[in-house]
Order: structure tokens, then C-alpha cells, then sequence
């Protein structure tokens, strides 16, 4: 009887609208605001100055300075980052990095999920901690483990020479492989979470009544439980793509010197370059290109959600 | 009709038919809409104190929006509540001397048995030697003491509806609220507590108002029975009289099992109806008398109870009587039921199995006669 | 999905774990190493642990990360409890969707935007960077976090239970204290404990809203590792991993031990009942 337990809008008392407004309050000016604040800066020009930017509004010098100063807003900014190539190849060079990588993480991450979701039930809250525990662990130590074991005279090349396999050590480490690998290993329980409900939840009676109708193994797969973890799959990858598209701390310490990723290129312009204007403008066009991802996802979401529901 | 009782007559109590009594809880054209959908839909409705009354009807018949209106977790689009002659809009739930136990039961999880019961009297500040008190005699009345320490983890199902009666029950509310109260609970289990909850609140002097979609549930514990369908109150009468006097199909329908056979009106008067069945060669005599003209289409609703059956074939001319053929056969043990034949139609009879083997068994392909007595059924023009 | 483990599953199962666990592991390993050289072994020692005790800057970021992050933690899960329960029970109202947009996107956006606006912002407000705008920074970005963990928790709870306490005469403020909060509690704990470590291991939005004085481990860490692998670096990143494991270990057990007890009890409760 879900329809009639469901209530309607509910008359809310004073405390219901305290509720709602304190975090709203905190949201609006902690992440909203910044970003307008971020949309704002970008069409300012760099200054000598403390904020280093022009113009630096200022209400207390009433609104004719203000409109003055709002004169001063161009798209200067935006126009010099499609002058320079260093920033659409740096976009052009994130997008990629991590379409890649969010690939090599699905080719890894699925055997593990499946393997995960296969296994002994009584095996599974211990296989899924597991994966759960990494996620805990710092995310800078566990890039910054990568680097012993991949630089010139790291661990895996000590190994591999070892066995004989090469004669000359891998140059990985500052190379985009390394920071495939960076991404893959960092981001791997954020694909394999979602897609290990989705198959866990897969019912094995399908599979049974697949071999039953004379389906083998192999093709019942094909057939039945790729389709049906597909939502997994989108979800899994979704949440690997975003936030590699932007990732620092992976390209700085495992690329090289021409990985070009957008996150490190604002964080030079940033903090070495000081260009707070630029950055900005970095900033904004960066979270154009993210929002389609976003929303999409938010959408494949919601949809999974009312379906479940 | 002459007003002659139908079915048991509980005790003397009867302020339903009584003119002047006072109601206790009164809707007054009563709507509830959820967006588009109308759950409740210009409803009215009155209960006497001290009632055992029934809603009863399928899922979203709006049955349980009902109750929760009167809880208070529901406001009515329209119309309103009366308890005890006050209007409830706009008392919340936490201020409406009612009290509830819900279909899940609710207990608070991380309370002992004791602490949930002691829950709402603790709201109310009541002194804690008064509450101690309180406590240990609804433990008693519903034989829980041995377990007042335990979690509702730690009971078993029927032990968690004890505990979740004895909560709602503690603070002596004006109206107690039954949500599917005994759905969780096997068959054996749901038909002992029905006869427990018919002694409680006969005990304690309560009105109850009980949401079920069960009827053998509700025909057994109620003074009376509301039957409801898509948000309208189809029937309010005693078990009895929605048994044996349905007033249309649907109730006739919903309540046990029935024959509705489709017949047309001959000749009415005030002693009775004459009625010509459509499928097959008989005559329905009826003691009921309508007001409908010759011709029209009516259902006449009879109980396979009521219909007798022989071997044989019928003399003709008989009223109330059919020739027959026997086209199925139900053994269940208690009873046993028939599908006959009349032409098109087929007719179901219920013979009760009262000696262990039968001296000429009716078997399949047999031509029987069937019969009943004038005012057997009931004729149905909606 | 109950059939034996195959060969292929169990392969994948040890060479995905592997993958996961063995750059930890080696990194565990080589911060017992009585050599300099990070990634030639040269014997056990504990040298560089008491190295570290002596580094005091190293344990001045740790203890400023400490404090941000348990402030952080505490103010975050206040907020992201509020904000699921707005969520799963507070139904419709103007600027429900900007506001669970607002509550899911930090969780996907870079950290790079992150940090960039809101230093803006606290340039734009003229406040001194420094432990509170780190502090503040951590909040906003950890109470979504702690909204999901506890929004899911609230979407498995049964309401009538909250409805039964207003129904025995308990208004909505009591209830949320005396009903609500203790079955969503162990939720609530985790949004904490989640929260917490988000923090301690944040870099990025650290590194854009920090100002003198307040240089968290992270960033110390993260500039001495821009300057080559060292073993003192190790030891840290040992002492953070054991850290973080031993908490959530217990955790999970405690939970499994209730969990245990309570189908125990359960069992009985049938059996005895």
C-alpha cells in the first residue's frame, strides 16, 4: 500500500525549516557562492596586488565604482587559453588519460567483481572489506607507493631483471603508463563497488534456466550477466572517469614532464604562476566539460533508483 | 424488510440502530487526495464508543489512509475528524488520545520490552512508581512478564505483537488503533489472539478500530464491518447482516463464497419477487420484495451453503429447484464442493461431510436437483 | 550466484587483491629497512620511526592535521546527518534539487575546483587563511560524504517506528533524539569516522585554503616526496596505513560481533518462543 502511506508535502513546523535551512545555508555559501566568486575571477585581469586580480569589487566604494569596475569584466582570459595550446591539449590530454584508464580499470575491475560476486557467501562481507579498505587508506601514500617500485631502479624493474625478462631497466615512472597505472590502481574499489552489487544481485536461477535452455557457460555470460551489470558498469565508470579527468596528485608525482593533465596545468597556473584569472577561467571550463558526465550520471542514478524503488 | 435478526447477535448493544446515541468518532465527508490519486473520496462515517468496528477492503481501498487520519500522520484534504465531539485538525499525533499498533509493530529496537511499553507513559510524565505499575499489569494482561527484560530482537513474532499491543495499550487511549494487527502471525497464532483481542477489549470497555483486509478476520472480531473499495464505503453493517444481506455485488462478492445468478424480474410484490433464472428453465421465488419493473436484469446472490442438492431429475413446475449435472467435485475434507451445470451456467454447492461414508455418493456426471428454501439469497440490483 | 569458486575466479580474486595490497605492502616493508636506499633491502630496523620522533615538523603537520580533521569530522557529521534526513524525510520543497545536487556533487568534482573556490571565496571575505579555512574547507567537502553514508541508513529505516513514539505522545524533536538518532547511530559513526580520514588524507584542498602555520601531513608529506623516496617517508605512511587499518578493522568486527549475536539471539527468540 505504498501510495497511501506516502505522505504529501507535509506542513512543516519551525523546526523542519531550521532543518533544511542550516545545511542549505552552509551548501549555498561553502560550494555555490565559491563558484561564482570562481565565474567572476576568471573574467578579471592578473594585478601586482593583494587579491592579485582587477578588479577587486569592493561594495564600500559604492555602486558607481562598482559599475565601473563591472566595465572592466572581459573574456580576455578565455580567449587566451584557446591562443595557447598548452590548455586545450591539456583538456584534450585529461579526457583522454582518463577514458583510457577507465577502461584498463574495467578490464581489471570486472574479474574481480565477478570473482567477488561468485564467490562463497560466507566469503563475500570479508572479500568486500577488503576492497572497501584501500579507499580508507591515504590516497597520497598510496600513489606515492607506486613510486618506489616503478622508478628506474625500483622494485619491479629490480624483479624483472632478476628474472632475466629484460636486460635494460623500464623507464615507467614519468611516463603517462605510470600514471595509467596510478589512476587504475587508485580508482579500482570506486568501480568495483558498484559493479559488485550489480552482479551480486543477479539472480543464478537466470544463469541456471540459460544452461537449462541449452546455453553454455561462456555464452550465458555474453548473453545474461553482461547485459544485466551494464548498470553497474555505467556507474562503476562514471565514478572513475570524473574525477580522474581532474586529478593533481597522480599526474604530478608519477607523469613526467609532458603529461599534461588540467588538474596539475591549474595548479601550476595557480600556485606558480599566480594568474589567479587564468586558473579561474581553467577552473570554469574544466567544470563545463564535467558537467556532462555528471549529469548523465546523476541521471542513470536517479533512474536506477526509481526502478529499484 | 422486517427487521429480523441475521447471523449472532453479540450482546445487547446496538447503538448503531439507536437514533439518539451520540457517536464517538465521527467523519464528516471525509477526502483525501495524494496528488492526482483520490485514496479517500467524500467519506463519512460514525463509530460508537465502546464499538469493535472493522474497515476492511483490498490494498488501496484507502482503508489504512483512514486510520492514519485519525492517528494524525494524515491530514484530510477535506472534511473532518470528530473524537468524543472535538474536531482533530490540526492536533498532531503526539496530542490525540489514540493510540496505535502498527502492521510492522514498530518496537523501538534499542528498547527492552519494558522501556517500550513504559515509552508513552513516560511522555506524559506520569510518576515513576505509577508507571512501574502500569507496566507490570500490561505485562500480565498479555502475558509477558518473563520476557520485560528482553529486546525485541530477542522474540519470537507473536511475542513482539504482544509487546507492541501492550505499548499502545499502556496509556489507556480513548480509541485503540489496529493496523493489520495479527498479519504477521501464522494461521493457528492469528485465530487465538482474535478471540484474545475480542476479550481485551470487552475487558478494558475500549472502542477498537481495526484495519484489515482479511475477512474472516474482521467478520470475527467486529461489532460491525465497514467493506470499502477505491476510497468509498461500500457497506456498514454487522458480520452478520454483510454475510447474509449484502446490498450489492461487490460486497456479496468480496465476502465469502456466492452464486450470483443473473435472472429477470416477473412479477414483484410485497410479499415477495418472482424472478425467471436466464441460463436454465427455473423459477426464483424470493421473499424479498424490490422495486423493480418487469423485465429488468437483477442478480440473485445465494450462498453455496444454502443450496441443497439430490440425485435426480426435477418434476417441474417446482419454484426455488434445478435440474443439474455435476461437472466437478471438491473434497476438502469438512465439506465438499460442487460444480453443477445448469445450460450455460454453473451453479456451486457446499455439502458438509457429517458422516464418514455416504450411503449414495454423488459422483461426476450425475444428475442432481437443486434447491433452496425462499429466503435463501438475496436479489441484487447493483 | 552459489556455486564453487572456479579456477578463473579464483585467479582473479588473488591477482586483483594482489594488485591492491602488494604496493602497501612493500611499502610497509621498506620502512623497517636499515638502509637508505628505499628499494634495496639492507636489514630490519626501526630507526626511522625514531628518526621521527625527533622530526618536529613533521609532528607539528601531524598534530595541526589531527585537530583539523577531528574538528572537521564532528562539525561535517552534525551538518551531513541534518542534510540526509532533509532528504530522505523532509518531501518537497522550492530548491530540492539544487539542493541534493549541491550534497552529491562535491563528491564527484575535482579537488583542484574544490580548493580554488573556496580560497576565492575567503580572499573575497578578507579572512586570514590559516586552521579555521582549512578546517572549514574540510566540512563543507566531508558532510556530503556523511550524507550518503547516513542516507543510506535512513532509507532502510522503518518510519512507522518514528511514527509509533509521536503516536505514545513524543513530539518530532524527541523522537528524533530518543528514536531516530540510536538506530541510525552506528551510520552516523561511520559518516564520522569516514569523515575523519577524508580529511587527514587530503592534500589538494588543503594545500589551496591553508596559510601560515597551518601546513598539514599531507602537504609536508607531499614535499618531501616531490624531493625523492625517503624511508622516514615510509615509516609515516606505515604509522597513518596501520592507523587507519586497525580502526577500521575494529570497526567492522564490532559490527559483526553484534551482527553474530543478534542472529544468535534471533534463532532463539524462534526457537524458544
Amino acid at each position: 500500500m505504498a501510495s497511501e502511506t506516502s505522505s504529501s508535502a507535509p506542513k512543516r513546523s519551525l523546526g523542519g525549516w531550521a532543518l533544511i535551512a542550516v545545511p542549505y545555508f552552509w551548501l549555498f555559501l561553502f560550494f555555490l557562492v565559491p563558484f561564482f566568486i570562481v565565474f567572476k575571477i576568471s573574467l578579471s585581469q592578473i594585478a601586482v596586488a593583494i587579491p592579485p586580480y582587477f578588479p577587486a569589487f569592493d561594495l564600500g566604494q559604492g555602486l558607481q565604482v562598482l559599475f565601473a569596475d563591472l566595465k572592466e569584466l572581459s573574456l580576455e582570459n578565455y580567449i587566451f587559453l584557446t591562443e595557447d595550446d598548452l590548455y586545450w591539449r591539456s583538456y584534450v590530454s585529461s579526457v583522454t588519460i582518463a577514458a583510457i584508464s577507465t577502461f584498463i580499470t574495467l578490464l581489471v575491475g570486472y574479474p574481480l567483481a565477478y570473482g567477488m560476486a561468485r564467490s562463497p557467501k560466507e566469503w563475500r562481507p570479508t572479500l568486500l572489506m577488503l576492497v572497501i579498505l584501500p579507499f580508507w587508506t591515504s590516497f597520497l601514500i598510496r600513489v606515492y607507493a607506486w613510486i618506489g617500485i616503478l622508478k628506474n631502479e625500483g622494485l619491479l624493474n629490480q624483479l624483472l631483471l632478476t628474472l632475466g625478462l629484460i636486460d635494460q631497466p623500464l623507464t615507467i615512472l614519468n611516463t603517462n603508463i605510470a600514471v595509467y597505472i596510478g589512476i587504475v590502481y587508485s580508482y579500482l574499489p570506486f568501480l568495483v563497488l558498484p559493479l559488485y552489487a550489480s552482479l551480486e544481485k543477479l539472480d543464478g536461477t537466470l544463469l541456471e534456466a540459460a544452461e537449462d535452455l541449452g546455453c553454455p557457460p561462456w555464452k550465458a555470460f555474453w548473453k545474461i550477466t553482461l547485459p544485466l551489470s551494464i548498470p553497474g558498469i555505467i556507474a562503476g565508470c562514471f565514478l572513475v572517469f570524473i574525477p580522474a579527468v581532474g586529478e593533481f596528485v597522480i599526474p604530478d608525482l608519477l607523469g613526467g614532464s609532458n603529461t599534461l593533465m588540467i588538474g596539475k596545468t591549474l595548479w601550476v597556473e595557480f600556485f606558480n604562476n599566480r594568474d589567479w584569472p587564468v586558473s579561474s577561467a581553467v577552473a570554469v571550463i574544466l567544470l563545463l566539460i564535467l558537467v556532462i558526465p555528471i549529469v548523465l550520471f546523476q541521471n542513470q542514478q536517479q533512474k536506477m533508483a526509481e526502478r529499484e524503488g | 424488510m422486517a427487521k429480523k435478526p441475521i447471523g449472532p447477535v453479540r450482546r445487547d448493544y446496538a447503538p448503531w440502530d439507536d437514533p439518539a446515541s451520540v457517536p464517538f468518532i465521527e467523519f464528516r465527508n471525509v477526502t483525501k487526495r495524494f496528488g492526482d490519486f483520490t485514496a479517500v473520496n467524500n467519506l463519512s462515517l460514525k463509530i460508537y464508543e465502546r464499538e469493535f468496528f472493522a474497515l476492511l477492503g483490498g490494498s488501496g481501498c484507502g482503508k489504512t489512509t483512514m486510520m492514519r487520519m485519525l492517528a494524525g500522520f494524515e491530514t484530510p484534504t477535506e472534511g473532518e475528524i470528530l473524537l468524543d465531539g472535538q474536531s482533530l485538525s490540526g492536533v498532531p499525533p503526539y496530542r490525540r488520545p489514540v493510540n496505535m499498533m502498527f502492521q510492522s509493530y514498530a518496537l523501538f529496537p534499542h528498547m527492552n520490552v519494558e522501556a517500550n511499553i513504559a515509552f508513552g507513559l513516560k511522555q506524559d510524565d506520569m510518576p515513576k512508581a505509577e508507571i512501574a505499575d502500569r507496566v507490570a499489569e500490561m505485562l500480565r494482561l498479555t502475558k509477558l512478564e518473563s520476557f520485560a527484560k528482553r529486546k525485541p530482537h530477542q522474540l519470537s513474532g507473536g511475542q513482539r505483537q504482544r509487546v507492541a499491543l501492550a505499548r499502545s495499550l499502556a496509556k489507556r487511549p480513548k480509541v485503540l488503533l489496529l493496523d493489520e494487527p495479527l498479519g504477521a502471525l501464522d494461521r493457528k497464532l492469528r485465530e487465538e489472539t482474535q478471540f484474545e483481542l475480542m476479550n481485551l477489549q470487552e475487558d478494558l470497555k475500549m472502542t477498537f478500530l481495526i484495519v484489515t483486509h482479511d475477512q474472516e478476520e474482521a467478520m470475527t472480531v467486529a461489532d460491525r464491518i465497514a467493506v470499502m473499495d477505491a476510497g468509498e464505503i461500500v457497506q456498514v453493517a454487522t458480520p452478520g447482516e454483510i454475510y447474509e444481506a449484502p446490498n450489492s455485488k461487490f460486497v456479496a462478492d468480496f465476502i465469502g463464497d456466492v452464486n450470483l445468478i443473473e435472472a429477470k424480474v416477473e412479477e414483484t410484490s410485497e410479499t415477495g419477487t418472482r424472478l425467471q433464472a436466464v441460463h436454465g428453465n427455473y423459477v426464483i421465488d424470493s421473499a424479498q420484495s424490490v422495486s423493480a419493473s418487469k423485465g429488468e436484469t437483477v442478480w440473485y446472490a445465494i450462498r453455496p451453503e444454502k443450496v441443497r442438492m439430490e440425485l435426480g431429475e426435477p418434476s417441474g413446475g417446482d419454484l426455488n429447484s434445478a435440474g443439474a449435472i455435476v461437472w466437478d467435485i471438491a473434497y476438502l475434507g469438512d465439506m465438499s464442493i460442487f460444480h453443477s451445470r445448469i445450460g450455460e451456467a454453473s451453479l456451486r454447492s457446499t455439502v458438509a461431510n457429517v458422516t464418514r461414508t455416504v450411503e449414495r455418493p454423488i459422483s461426476w456426471d450425475d444428475k442432481v436437483v437443486l434447491s433452496w428454501d425462499r429466503d435463501a439469497g438475496v436479489i441484487l440490483t447493483e | 550466484m552459489t556455486r564453487g569458486p572456479s579456477w578463473f575466479n579464483v585467479t582473479s580474486l588473488v591477482l586483483g587483491f594482489s594488485f591492491l595490497y602488494l604496493p602497501i605492502l612493500l611499502l610497509v616493508v621498506f620502512s623497517f629497512n636499515e638502509s637508505r636506499l628505499v628499494t634495496v633491502w639492507g636489514g630490519f630496523s626501526t630507526k626511522w620511526y625514531a628518526e621521527l620522533l625527533r622530526n618536529e615538523q613533521l609532528l607539528d603537520a601531524f598534530w595541526v592535521t589531527i585537530r583539523v580533521a577531528f574538528f572537521s569530522a564532528t562539525v561535517a557529521t552534525v551538518l551531513g546527518t541534518m542534510a540526509a534526513l532533509v532528504l530522505v524525510r523532509s518531501g518537497r520543497f522550492v530548491g530540492r534539487s539544487l539542493f541534493s545536487g549541491m550534497v552529491f556533487a562535491p563528491l564527484v568534482m575535482p579537488e583542484v575546483i574544490l580548493g580554488l573556490s573556496l580560497l576565492l571565496l575567503f580572499v573575497a571575505m578578507d579572512q586570514a587563511r590559516g586552521f579555521w579555512t582549512v578546517m572549514l574547507a574540510h566540512t563543507t567537502f566531508a558532510m556530503c560524504y556523511v550524507a550518503v553514508v547516513v542516507q543510506s541508513r535512513l532509507v532502510g529505516f522503518d518510519k512507522s517506528i518514528e511514527e509509533a513514539a509521536e503516536d505514545l505522545g513524543c513530539p518530532p524533536v524527541r523522537t528524533f533524539f530518543q528514536i531516530t538518532l540510536p538506530i541510525i547511530f552506528p551510520g552516523v559513526i561511520a559518516g564520522w569516522m569516514l569523515a575523519f580520514t577524508l580529511s587527514l588524507d587530503d592534500l589538494v584542498i588543503a594545500s589551496f585554503t591553508t596559510g601560515p602555520g597551518a601546513t598539514t601531513l599531507p602537504m609536508k608529506i607531499y614535499s618531501q616526496v616531490r624531493l625523492g623516496v625517503t624511508p622516514e617517508i615510509n615509516a609515516v605512511c606505515t604509522i597513518l596505513v596501520g592507523f587507519v587499518t586497525i580502526g577500521v578493522i575494529a570497526a567492522s568486527l564490532a559490527t559483526k560481533r553484534q551482527q553474530v549475536k543478534r542472529e544468535r539471539d534471533e534463532r532463539a527468540a524462534i526457537a524458544g518462543g
